[in-house]
């Protein structure tokens, strides 16, 4: 009778065990497989340690497989296009909450609309557009595909952070005589801190894992970004450099991995936040 | 504060750009994709107005409905795979486990965060039987499991499951983190309360637990149907959407459809199609937020 409440314990523990490993594990083995000798992956088992740390595979990744320039391009897009959803995001959020005019609840809701569009059903419109535009392999065609695809989420999110603004201090600012660039500037992008970092950490997850855009407006190889360099990838080092591919895989891991182990706590909020308050 | 706050040139500066950018590239092609769908052809190419021809096609082109039963199933797998696991995990942090929460819930977390496209080339190097086994197929082999050694994405048979299993360990954790914060927010009083009055686990769950935590449930519902609904990268990334079509999505078969064969007209009614399925599956789960 006494035992049972152990058993049962040590069983539920073991669970616990069991799932972190099956979520882990596969990384942890991509990680020693990226370091394996050619030879390694015929002569050994795949789940067997790597022997030594054979760096080649990242050299060759990075140079041979264009990663370098991959990775290049990825952050440029990424990066313009955050820069304009932030600002995008706040100022429109507080336009949408704090300030007084009379389409404010057409403009929102209008807005919102955009966060049940599936990017499939805009594609092929907008790939006539940028067509008729020239803009089909530009790195424009992709950071406004980010930047529009990103505004509704993040003015949403950006607005329910606002709201919890109380209208005393914009009051106390605007007494003080600041006008409304200014007061934008010094009272409301500070106070928005932990929203606006939401919505980097948020919008950083979706725009460097884009696929579709990047696939359909860019076949230059000048232009590919990490997520298609990688796709075709395993076509241009034939599927049996197993070392090169987990390499590169890792390498595009690898701005992920370093930002969750600094800031998880950030990290999971931010990437929560689009469904719990979504 | 009403000459600050109701100026009119600094409202037009904060809205007026991001408003037309959001309008010619997400909304414009929504609505354009309704008119393109009245078509056959493709700009340029024999473009001519067919009126609800394409429609009419979508429901007797066989690829279509194979491409659709291969979106539902994965839907409903997923669905209950990323929201149930989640669930479980989370109440299995809250109420059995005491120490390493925190760093539990961060490697839980982590593949969350991993781009798409990695982990389908991941997991296609852990389902690889040829040339050498890959890390499922020879652990497998090593337990003395090796009737069970086969091409786990190369047969029609085991694909979709083995995507599905895919992307079930990426999402699991973030459905777990929010289930998780939903339990914390359930006041310790309410659960000891029941607790007293001699309620077992089962009872616990189904009688206190699951209504509070029903508007929870239902937004985790919508959200892993929007996701899974747009089904397209990390099928590509595993399969390609082969072996032949077994796991052909409805995106990835639009795809085909208007720019390897030029069908725009008739990409677009999948289109269309896809963004109906999203608004009203997504609506159809509100509704039951409302009953009870």
């Amino acid at each position: 009778m006494n035992n049972k409440p152990i058993i049962k314990k040590t069983i539920i523990r073991l669970i616990i065990l069991l799932l972190v490993i099956i979520e882990t594990y596969p990384l942890v083995w991509m990680l020693t497989a990226s370091l394996k000798k050619p030879a390694e992956f015929v002569e050994k088992p795949a789940y067997a340690l790597n022997a030594g740390f054979y760096w080649q595979n990242y050299i060759d990744a990075w140079t041979r497989g264009n990663m370098a320039l991959f990775f290049k391009n990825s952050l440029i897009n990424t990066l313009i296009a955050l820069v304009f959803i932030v600002i995008f995001a706040v100022t429109v959020g507080f336009a949408l909450t704090k300030m007084q005019w009379k389409l404010r609840e057409f403009v929102s809701r209008y807005f919102a609309l955009g966060i049940m569009v599936p990017v499939a059903t805009a594609l092929i419109p907008l790939f006539q557009i940028y067509n008729k535009l020239n803009l089909i392999n530009t790195r424009t065609s992709l950071v406004l595909a980010y930047i529009a695809f990103g505004l509704s989420l993040s003015i949403y999110l950006i607005t329910s952070y606002l709201r919890s603004l109380p209208d005393e201090i914009l009051e106390a600012a605007v007494i003080d005589g600041c006008g409304i660039y200014k007061l934008m500037w010094h009272v409301v992008v500070p106070l928005m801190k932990n929203g606006i970092v939401t919505v980097l950490v948020l919008q950083f997850f979706f725009k460097w894992n884009d696929l579709l855009f990047s696939m359909t407006f860019i076949n230059d190889t000048a232009l590919k970004t990490v997520q298609t360099g990688l796709l075709y990838f395993q076509d241009e080092f034939g599927s049996k450099n197993w070392g090169a591919i987990f390499a590169s895989v890792s390498m595009s891991v690898m701005p992920m991995l370093l930002l969750y182990t600094v800031l998880n706590k950030t990290v999971i909020e931010g990437m929560t936040a689009g469904a719990v308050k979504g | 504060m009403k000459h600050v706050l109701g100026n009119k040139k600094a409202i037009t500066l904060f809205v007026l750009p991001a408003l037309i950018l959001y309008t010619a590239i997400v909304m414009l092609p929504v609505i354009w994709s309704l008119y393109y769908s009245l078509y056959s052809g493709s700009p340029g190419l024999k473009w001519e107005f067919s009126g609800l021809k394409n429609y009419q096609t979508l429901f007797k082109d066989k690829n279509f409905r194979d491409a659709l039963v291969v979106n539902l199933k994965y839907i409903a797998f997923v669905m209950m795979g990323q929201v149930g696991l989640g669930l479980a995990l989370a109440l299995l942090f809250r109420f059995w486990l005491v120490r390493f929460k925190n760093i539990v819930r961060t490697l839980v977390f982590f593949p969350v965060v991993l781009p798409t496209v990695a982990v389908g080339q991941l997991f296609a190097k852990i389902y690889e039987i040829q040339p050498n086994y890959g890390l499922l197929n020879s652990l497998l082999d090593n337990i003395g499991l090796s009737q069970f050694v086969q091409p786990w994405i190369g047969q029609a048979s085991t694909a979709l499951a083995s995507l599905i299993v895919m992307d079930i360990w990426v999402a699991m954790g973030f459905y777990a983190v929010i289930f998780y914060g939903a339990l914390l927010d359930i006041p310790s009083d309410i659960i000891e309360a029941a607790r007293i009055d001699g309620c077992s686990a089962w009872s616990m769950f189904t009688r206190v637990l699951s209504p509070l935590l029903r508007p929870v449930t239902i937004t985790s519902l919508v959200f892993s149907f929007t996701g899974t609904v747009k089904m397209f990268e990390s099928a590509l990334a595993l399969t390609k959407g082969g072996p032949g079509n077994a796991t052909k999505s409805l995106s990835m078969y639009m795809y085909n459809v208007s720019f390897s064969y030029s069908k725009v007209g008739y990409g677009s009614v999948i289109a269309v199609f896809i963004f109906l399925l999203c608004v009203f599956g997504s609506r159809i789960i509100h509704k039951f937020d409302k009953q009870i």
